[in-house]
């Protein structure tokens, strides 16, 4: 049998802060994938919703709070959520269905509405609950987290602040050309040297806003696909993976790491595990990439993943920015769409997204930010609580 | 002065000289956990729920730091105006693991390295009009002894 489902469309409600519901941004993502897909809304036998934690019960239950304004149809329904994972694990609940022979077309489809600034723990006094005692406690911020980990690869391989804004210039000039990006302005190294530091060594332009936005899937059988186009764009491989233990790495939102006493470490780590879990179900390598979609909620964690993902040795991430292998035009662009940086998070969107521009990539749909010639792209990301999130596609 | 109170109850001693941090170790295969795991050792390879209270080891070598340039959202007490802080992530050698915590008010990310020796300490966390609320803090080794 086979193991791939097929992106029969795929379609975006434009990032940015438009104090709008999350469930209208949801209903024109999901609207604008299935007109890619060429298939009605009562077509949809399936809904998997990713869902947000910030929007009250609607949010809880996603999957039916979007079924329910896009009209009631009888569709089965799940909903899900993961973090910054939450769109992975809801593509994931649709792609067993399908592979498992329970339907042939289901929807996906994620959206958030986000407050400004920090994202906090959700309200009331909760002393017992990790996420509100490392803001209570410590004052842990999510770019703490990715302060800790942008001094420690200075410290390892010699990062330097400038090599960090270089990815931002980058994915700047990217993210021009994407009609769904919030920021489409080129910025220079000085002006994110020049903004405000948040966590050092991480400016204000080094860290990704948080965003409204609303991103959807239609994911189809084989089967179904091959009596609508020729060309299928297919899912390979999803992964979900958590971590192994023990995990050496900190994460969000605890206070320290396991302790390696007692155990041995995995081979492998929790962040290469995330993409490599993709990579096996699908058969292919990092050397078989086009393209990929990191999740760069930092600069220097952009850096970080081209080594999770297998694009280079450990220490080796600023030289391959340096020779442009990850720009467009380069060996293998890394975050065509512009990346976080110029679409800021809107969570459970966010890793949905990542899937819909390689679609349009390996459709050769990606206009000015096209890729020439993409067949195989991954993305990766990761939700904090432990949560691995990496999707397969190819042509 | 006013009475000290800890931010969280029995995660860290602070009325002595040498404050600890608090956590359990497993008697069966001897891992560590902070905070404190009390119900089931969480190594996969281990069925134990014999867990052990143990102060933790005082010093150990920065992994890595950062700061707050800006005040955290609630439920952070944030001062007022806010006093920016660094954060440390120091690796405990016998424990062999890493742990977070503030860093002694005073101290800037300029003062700081990868790789040196840091110590635990006590510090306000905020200020109540009744008490001061504690919670525990990283300094490097060479502070001890400043005002």
């Amino acid at each position: 049998m086979s193991k791939e489902v097929v992106v029969l469309g795929a379609g975006m409600h434009p990032w940015g802060k438009w104090g709008r519901s999350f469930v209208e941004y949801g209903v024109i993502a999901a609207r604008a994938a299935l007109a890619d897909a060429g298939l009605e809304w009562r077509d949809v036998q399936f809904v998997a919703g990713g869902d947000t934690m910030r929007n009250g019960y609607p949010g809880y239950v996603a999957g039916a709070t979007v079924a329910q304004a896009l009209g009631w149809s009888g569709a089965q329904v799940a909903s899900t959520y993961g973090a910054c994972a939450t769109g992975a694990q809801a593509i994931d609940v649709a792609r067993a269905r399908i592979l498992a022979g329970l339907c042939e077309v289901a929807l996906v489809v994620g959206a958030d509405a986000a407050p400004k600034g920090f994202f906090a723990p959700t309200g009331g006094d909760r002393p017992s609950d990790p996420d509100w005692q490392r803001f209570h406690l410590l004052g842990a911020t999510n770019p703490v987290y990715f302060g800790l980990y942008a001094r420690r690869r200075m410290a390892l391989y010699g990062a330097s602040e400038r090599d960090f804004a270089l990815v931002k210039v980058k994915n700047s000039r990217h993210g021009l050309a994407n009609p769904n990006a919030r920021y489409r302005k080129l910025v220079s190294a000085e002006e994110v040297l020049a903004s405000p530091m948040v966590s050092d060594p991480l400016r204000l332009l080094q860290i990704c806003a948080t965003s409204d936005g609303g991103a959807a899937l239609v994911l189809t059988s084989s089967e179904f696909a091959r009596r609508r186009t020729t060309e299928p764009i297919r899912i390979a491989g999803v992964s979900t993976v958590t971590p192994r233990y023990p995990n050496t790495l900190i994460e969000m939102p605890n206070f320290a790491t396991d302790s390696v006493v007692g155990s041995q470490v995995p081979d492998t780590s929790f962040r290469d595990s995330i993409a490599q879990g993709a990579y096996e179900q699908a058969g292919v390598g990092p050397e078989d990439l086009d393209l990929a979609e990191v999740y760069d909620l930092s600069t220097a964690l952009e850096l970080d993943w081209y080594e999770n993902i297998g694009l280079c040795k450990p220490g080796e991430a600023e030289k391959l920015l340096h020779d442009g292998a990850t720009a467009l035009g380069g060996r293998v662009p890394v975050n065509p769409s512009g990346g976080l940086g110029c679409f800021g998070e809107a969570v459970p969107a966010q890793a949905i997204a990542q899937v819909c521009e390689l679609t349009w990539q390996l459709r050769g749909q990606a206009g000015e930010r096209q890729v020439a010639g993409a067949r195989v792209g991954v993305t990766a990301n990761q939700g904090l609580f432990g949560h691995g999130s990496s999707v397969l596609v190819k042509r | 002065m006013k009475p000290k109170q800890p931010a969280i109850e029995g995660w860290f001693t602070f009325n002595d000289e040498a404050p600890h941090l608090l956590g359990t170790r497993c008697t069966a295969c001897g891992t560590y956990f902070f905070p404190k795991e009390t119900f089931f050792c969480r190594n996969p390879a281990c069925a134990s729920s014999q867990l052990e209270e143990v102060q933790l080891s005082r010093r150990g070598r920065l992994w890595s730091y950062t700061n707050n340039c800006y005040a955290p959202p609630l439920p952070f007490v944030a001062s007022d105006p806010f006093q920016p802080y660094a954060v440390a992530a120091v690796e405990l050698e016998k424990e062999r693991m890493v742990i977070l915590g503030q860093v002694e008010a005073g101290i800037a990310t300029e003062q700081l390295e990868v790789g040196m020796e840091m110590e635990l300490t006590v510090g306000t966390l905020y200020e109540q009009p009744e008490r001061e609320v504690v919670i525990w803090k990283w300094r490097p080794l060479a502070a001890q002894g400043r005002a």
